[in-house]
């Protein structure tokens, strides 16, 4: 009977319908899995930032003393001559540590005097010779100035130090934690604006370290960078799109640019010890090196990148010039190039931005070393900020953790502030043709 | 002079000439009337004397840069006295050091001697010589090359051809700068490799269990028994790798199918830039976070589950470069995903299959070999990162694979090897340069067989 066994086969739409809800509830799962993935990765971003930004807000700004100091001829210049040679070898340290020494007259134990002394960063006494220096009036005068704290001090008015936590696990003791609130209810403990984390050069000591030497190393280095990466890419890029013929050896440099994109950093790194520092003699440390290992680093980036501009400026430009009568080398230079600039330009950007963010390379080639000075050319010895965030992270003060991650902010500043500026000439300067 | 006053200098000769070439073309001609008869425009003739005047010069200039360091160094040991002169190279380069700093007027590490002042001044003598002979020629060669072309220009002079002429082999050789840099690397971790293979045969190296990069001064110095085998390396290296490879890809992949076919446009246009964000961050702020935020939470948290955790864990490395190639993966995930043809896409539709059912049982196996190509591209990323292993992970080289276990990788050991005080022709130093190689060699065959397959795949679909 054909009717009966119609009702009893199962049809098509019966399957489809009694596996339709456990089809819908997979298609929500999956989609729910993709929705995850995309918040895990936004949480991320955010993770990191928030926690670099925690640590690193509190670098600057910088905890001083305000101390009444009496600026001592006896100290000073106790031949009376003003003589600045004389002046600079004095022993300034006397006249801090008596302007502090005074508002504790009860400290008068050794030890008790040396921990006292302490609270003081070793710049302080400096801060005091430039002020004369500065002015050689003050000689004999008393003057209210804030001076830097110590390290430890910081830490411990930023809330870094734990109070409660036993004496013999803390690096500042009862004793001083107690002089600490003492100078706190007098009105003298200060937070200032950090200025010297901005200008100084690295130091062994947190509460001078400052981010100055770096930054010029990496500015004389981007410069280098910029200078060699940008003219040899877009006429290696010139090169390959509007003149190269095809053949074998083309094709072998394009595989080449697109090999070396994909090398890692560090093997640059290999290079540059081998050929600029080993057999051609140039100094360690330099950030004219730098720049050259840079360079080979940054150029398939801009070499791709400016090919692709060629790329998009339409043929029919080429063809209005060469019908009016220009040479090919003419067409190109007068027209396709200042057309497909912009697009250059931002590869130019993107490849610099990635050249300040990077370290490896540089580790290679000496670029690592403690260096006080800050640096006045690309043949002096210097870091980089990359560089100076990584020998930072590998000290062990507590202060230097909220520095380097100031340090990164200021790193990860400079480079979303390049890559903004590369998306904004982008969409101010892309014609679509 | 200084160098960069004399390229300013230079800069300004070839200024001069352009001036001289342009006003000669038109003298010859009898002023901008007669400007018709030249072969050329004026400026062709001006451009071809300063290239003239400034390339040559420019070249002799930029050689010397190159190889003033060692050519006066190679004199100055000439110069020396002949006990000094007849020492190990290793010494000798000391020696140079020191000659080097009293020359600069910096530190020197031993007691300054009438030889040492002597050398120094012999250096210092040297480089003023150097510098002056510099200036001369190099100004002489511009001058005479210059004034040369400055008298063939002519009316019948074809200035433009020969100047689109020089402008080509300029782009050429920028062109082929890829390749001399190529070259480059080979050459130089090769010839280091090649004097480690001397010392260390191939295989203790490939297949050896043990590294210990030490080298016993004494013979009772305990670890350092100057063991090469680089087998603890690559496991340590594969192991970070595929933790990261474990989080990069899911994320990366999903989050990229996500955007693609489900987010609407607001979201994407928020959350694709900001993960791209983080292929921007340097990879030192990542190490720092591993090494400082991430390594003492998960030690922290293991120790509550009553795991034993290294401080420099193996997982937290993994973990934070995972993060870091996320956006790698989710932008060659989006390439390919987005280059299967609509078609297929409807067609399946068609079928009444669910979103989730034509992305699993056809887009995705018609991407499989493009997204292949992305994880491939994303294992060498890994293999090659320097920083954040160098920062997080550890620096014994333990063979295990406990991902909580401190590990050591190929690129912190060439880091470790080279930076700092070193010594050439140890051992120690060039085994970097073998482990160098090695890398080279590891994440040039990674590429070339992606790219390869991406390229194949995407002729598939045009």
């Amino acid at each position: 009977m054909p009717v009966e066994s119609n009702a009893n086969r199962r049809r098509a739409i019966d399957v489809v319908n009694t596996s339709l809800k456990k089809r819908y509830a997979r298609e929500a799962r999956f989609r729910r899995l993709g929705f995850g993935a995309v918040i895990l990765g936004l949480l991320f971003v955010s993770i990191l930032f928030f926690d670099i930004i925690g640590k690193g807000y509190t670098a600057f700004v910088q905890t001083h003393i305000e101390l009444e100091v009496y600026f001592d001829p006896a100290v000073i210049d106790p031949e009376g001559k003003r003589d600045m040679k004389e002046i600079a070898r004095a022993d300034f340290r006397k006249l801090s540590r008596n302007a502090l020494r005074s508002l504790f007259p009860e400290v008068t134990k050794r030890n008790d005097r040396r921990a006292l002394d302490a609270m003081l960063s070793s710049g302080a006494p400096h801060q005091l010779l430039e002020m004369v220096r500065h002015d050689p009036a003050l000689i004999g005068e008393r003057r209210v100035i804030d001076l830097i704290a110590d390290d430890d001090i910081d830490m411990l008015i930023k809330g870094h130090i734990d109070r409660n936590a036993p004496q013999s696990d803390r690096r500042v003791k009862d004793q001083v934690i107690a002089w600490v609130d003492e100078l706190q209810k007098q009105g003298r403990v200060k937070e200032k604006f950090n200025t010297g984390f901005f200008v100084n050069g690295d130091s062994r000591e947190p509460e001078l370290a400052g981010i100055g030497g770096a930054a010029a190393g990496s500015f004389y280095t981007l410069l280098v960078t910029l200078l060699l990466s940008f003219p040899i890419g877009v006429a290696a890029a010139v090169y390959l799109e509007e003149f190269a013929p095809k053949n074998r050896w083309t094709d072998l440099i394009e595989v080449n640019i697109n090999n070396l994109a994909a090398v890692p950093s560090i093997v640059f790194g290999l290079l540059g010890l081998a050929m600029f520092i080993n057999l051609f003699g140039l100094p360690r440390s330099a950030p004219l090196v730098g720049g050259l290992v840079l360079t080979l680093m940054t150029l398939p980036t801009i070499i791709i990148a400016a090919r692709a501009a060629l790329k998009s400026v339409p043929p029919s430009i080429r063809e209005a010039a060469l019908g009016v009568g220009a040479s090919k080398m003419q067409t190109v230079f007068h027209h396709v190039v200042p057309l497909a600039m912009p697009g250059m330009l931002t590869g130019t950007i993107i490849g610099m931005a990635q050249a300040l963010g990077e370290t490896a390379p540089l580790l290679m080639i000496g670029m690592v070393a403690f260096i006080v000075d800050i640096p006045g050319g690309p043949l002096d010895p210097s870091t980089v900020l990359p560089v100076q965030v990584y020998l930072w992270a590998d000290s062990p003060e507590r202060a230097f953790v909220e520095r380097t991650s100031a340090a990164i902010l200021i790193l990860l500043a400079f480079l979303i502030a390049m890559n903004t500026f590369a998306v904004i000439m982008r969409r101010r300067f892309e014609r679509r043709w | 002079m200084h160098t960069p006053i004399l390229i300013l200098v230079l800069l300004g000769v070839m200024a001069f000439a352009f001036h001289l070439g342009r006003t000669r073309s038109l003298a010859t001609v009898g002023g901008r009337t007669g400007v018709r008869k030249l072969h050329s425009l004026p400026a062709y003739y001006g451009f071809y004397t300063a290239l003239w005047a400034g390339l040559p010069a420019l070249l002799v200039a930029g050689l010397w840069v190159f190889f003033e360091g060692s050519v006066i160094t190679s004199l100055v040991v000439e110069g020396l006295p002949a006990a000094l002169r007849d020492q190990p190279p290793a010494q000798l380069g000391l020696l140079v050091n020191d000659i080097t700093n009293l020359a600069n007027g910096n530190i020197v590490s031993r007691a300054v001697d009438a030889d040492l002042r002597a050398a120094a001044d012999h250096m210092n003598e040297l480089r003023t010589i150097g510098k002056m002979a510099l200036s001369v020629v190099v100004l002489s060669i511009a001058l005479g090359a210059g004034s040369l072309a400055w008298r063939s220009v002519g009316p019948s002079m074809r200035a433009r051809n020969r100047v689109e002429r020089i402008v080509n082999g300029l782009l050429i050789v920028s062109s082929l700068i890829a390749i001399f840099t190529t070259v480059g690397i080979v050459m130089s971790v090769l010839f280091e490799s090649f004097r480690f293979f001397h010392k260390i045969p191939l295989t203790d190296f490939l297949f050896g269990l043990e590294w210990s990069p030490q080298i016993a001064l004494r013979a009772d110095q305990v670890g350092a028994s100057g063991a090469f085998g680089a087998i603890p390396l690559f496991a340590g290296t594969l192991l970070i790798s595929a933790i990261a490879l474990f989080v990069a890809v899911p994320i990366g992949l999903m989050s990229a199918i996500y955007l693609a076919d489900y987010a609407g446009p607001r979201l994407r246009s928020y959350a694709k830039p900001v993960l791209e964000v983080l292929a921007g961050v340097p990879t030192v702020v990542y190490g720092f976070f591993a090494a400082l935020t991430l390594a003492p939470a998960i030690r922290g948290a293991g120790e509550a589950m009553g795991l034993t955790v290294s401080s420099e864990s193996a997982l937290a490395a993994g973990l934070v470069m995972g993060v870091m190639i996320i956006p790698f993966v989710s932008s060659l995930s989006d390439d390919v995903i987005n280059a299967v043809p609509q078609s297929l896409r409807d067609a399946s539709y068609a079928l009444g299959a669910t979103r989730s059912e034509t992305i699993r049982q056809v887009i995705l196996p018609a991407a499989l070999p493009g997204i292949m190509g992305g994880v491939l591209l994303a294992a060498s990323r890994a293999i090659g990162e320097t920083m954040i292993v160098v920062m997080a992970a550890g620096l014994s080289a333990n063979l295990t694979l406990n991902p909580l276990d401190s590990v050591t990788t190929v690129t912190v050991q060439i880091v470790t090897l080279l930076v700092g005080d070193q010594e050439f022709d140890s051992a120690k130093t060039l085994a970097a340069f073998a482990l160098g190689l090695l890398l080279f060699i590891v994440t040039l065959g990674l590429n070339i067989v992606a790219l390869h397959i991406v390229r194949k795949y995407r002729e598939q679909y045009e």
